[in-house]
């Protein structure tokens, strides 16, 4: 039923999308372009695309910058994200499971008590975070960022996982269960290696989620030496003049892995995402 | 003694389910009855206790809500109030209006729709906290590049993050420009499982693509917009990093919505108390949302 298509409307259509690529796409361009700018360049009145006078200077500061802060913040940042895709994979796995393998009382409770979280506003729920953290004596530690990030993660990973593990058809691991395998077996040998993609877009979203989380960040952490990247990089944000270059620097530097992986697995992101989430 | 028979016939599962529960009753739950509860009290730094000390903060009732609620503070309440609801209408209005818009431009045969689609998530791609810097540097009143290209147009620079008014949409454009991309992909979803026969009766039936966007396309993709529109409220009406990255809710709190404030009287001037109050009141205004919002659809759909 190919509508017959105007010139005049292909031309149109082509005009929106370019528009928004192009807006898509130039903030970060201007970043890229700003990290490689002498000072007196980024400060200029006049609109320069590409730096004029090409310089790796704002890279080489941030490599080798007193006590290597700006790398041990991206170690930080590493750290604490690998953690709570650790922990939280292997939650997110087990308990979705469950809830699609299994029939029992309190599955329709706990599928809508990890809905229900989705609207509780961090402003209630740091306080008395905060306060536990504190009277652990987790405050500058590791282990709070993680925990409070998988609890952060969980849920959305939860119901996309579930609605994977339904699209996968049972038989398989039934017949496992018949020649005498265990539960934990069928999960662990059978059902899991099949939902390899529902998996790794799991991992992917913890991943990111830690990466990007800014507020407890800034709660929790209050030493530079143990700053995650957003805390750290707001640092060169001052009041009045903020280091540009340096700032831009970073961010490519933060950027360019998490942009490059997701260009190239963002079909298999994509699918495996609506997969889960339509399901529902 | 059925309770006990449940559990041990579903024990593998219970078992399965266990560790995630555990974390997010540790980690969720107690932390919001207790948030519940120290919004009853006088809970401030000096009072909450440590390791060493023990705490000292007391149940006061309703105080904090009544000093939320009338007076001075009901003056700053409604203020940060209203800008949170033009803050999270605005943003989802664009977001929607713009992703469904582009996954219709992009749901045809339209050539070079992959790069098209890859570009157009960029805003997704990168760190949300990275964007909110790329964006306060467009945004910087002297050299920052929207104001460089509207010289060169002849035009007055704007002051963009000095002014009440001009701070609110810059932070608005920039969270329109990070949330456009998810409905995009989700609007996209939804359209590519509409079948395609049902154009095809109405294209014999000799609908135009008008009648056949109202009469099928936006009807087949109601669920979809239901739950993307819902969840974009939440998370829009919850955003914390964007504001805070820009602006830090100034000038003069003028992008200040109701998590930044709270977030302030929490940890900028330490009355938790307070601060608390203010989580319990966001709480209940997005639950009684969902409410209505999946009342109003149930309602629809049976008419």
């Amino acid at each position: 039923m190919e509508h017959r298509i105007s010139k005049a409307e292909r031309f149109f259509v082509h005009l929106t999308l370019i528009l928004f690529a192009v807006i898509s796409v130039f903030p970060f361009f201007w970043l890229v372009s700003t990290s490689f700018k002498l000072p007196s360049d980024v400060f200029s009145s006049e609109i320069q695309l590409l730096p004029p006078h090409f310089t790796w200077d704002n890279y080489k500061y941030l490599l080798t910058m007193q006590n290597h802060l700006f790398l041990q913040w991206v170690w930080n940042s590493v750290l604490v994200a690998l953690l709570t895709t650790f922990v939280g994979v292997f939650l997110a796995a087990t308990s979705a499971y469950a809830l699609s393998r299994f029939n029992f009382p309190g599955k329709r409770a706990s599928l809508f008590s990890f809905l229900v979280t989705q609207m509780f506003p961090g402003a209630i729920l740091i306080v008395p975070l905060y306060n536990i953290v504190k009277n652990l004596g987790l405050l500058n530690s590791y282990v709070g960022l993680v925990l409070a990030y998988t609890a952060t993660a969980l849920p959305f990973s939860v119901w996309m996982l579930k609605g994977y593990f339904d699209t996968i058809p049972y038989e398989l691991e039934e017949a496992a269960k018949v020649d005498g395998m265990t539960t934990w077996g069928t999960f662990y040998r059978i059902a899991l290696p099949l939902a390899l993609p529902g998996i790794a877009v799991t991992a992917f979203f913890s991943f990111i989620t830690a990466w990007n989380e800014f507020m407890f960040a800034l709660t929790f952490m209050n030493k530079q030496e143990l700053f995650t990247l957003p805390v750290g990089l707001r640092t060169f944000v001052f009041q009045f003049r903020t280091d540009w270059h340096y700032v831009s620097a970073g961010a490519v530097l933060i950027t360019l892995p998490v942009l490059v992986f997701f260009v190239l697995a963002q079909r298999w992101l994509i699918s495996g995402l609506t997969a889960g989430g339509t399901k529902g | 003694m059925k309770y006990i028979q449940a559990i041990k016939q579903n024990k593998v599962a219970y078992l399965f389910l266990l560790p995630a529960m555990l974390v997010m009753l540790c980690l969720v739950f107690i932390p919001l009855v207790q948030g519940i509860y120290y919004s009853l009290t006088n809970i401030d730094q000096y009072n909450m206790g440590n390791r060493f000390v023990k705490a000292s903060y007391r149940f006061i009732g309703l105080q904090n809500y009544i000093s939320i609620f009338s007076g001075e503070g009901f003056a700053e309440f409604s203020k940060v109030f209203r800008q949170t609801l033009i803050w999270t209408f605005v943003n989802v209005f664009f977001h929607f209006v713009i992703g469904l818009g582009l996954a219709l431009l992009l749901n045809r045969h339209v050539r070079g729709r992959a790069i098209y689609r890859t570009l157009l998530l960029i805003p997704w791609a990168v760190p949300s906290f990275v964007s909110a810097f790329a964006w306060r540097w467009m945004f910087n009143g002297q050299y920052g590049f929207i104001n460089l290209m509207l010289a060169k147009l002849g035009l007055q620079p704007i002051p963009w993050l000095s002014d009440p008014f001009w701070a609110m949409t810059a932070v608005i454009i920039t969270n329109i420009w990070l949330g456009f991309p998810f409905m995009m992909v989700t609007m996209l979803g939804g359209l590519q499982s509409i079948s395609k026969e049902l154009y095809e009766a109405a294209y014999v039936d000799g609908a135009n693509r008008i009648q056949q966007f109202f009469r099928i396309t936006l009807p087949q993709l109601r669920p979809t917009i239901f739950v993307a529109t819902l969840l974009g409220v939440i998370w829009t009406f919850n955003m914390f990093a964007v504001i805070y990255l820009i602006t830090e809710g100034g000038p003069y709190n003028s992008t200040q919505i109701l998590v930044t404030y709270a977030y302030n009287k929490a940890f900028s001037s330490w009355q938790l108390g307070e601060a608390t109050t203010y989580g319990v009141i966001i709480l209940s205004m997005l639950l009684a949302f969902s409410f209505f919002y999946t009342r109003l659809l149930k309602m629809e759909k049976e008419q």
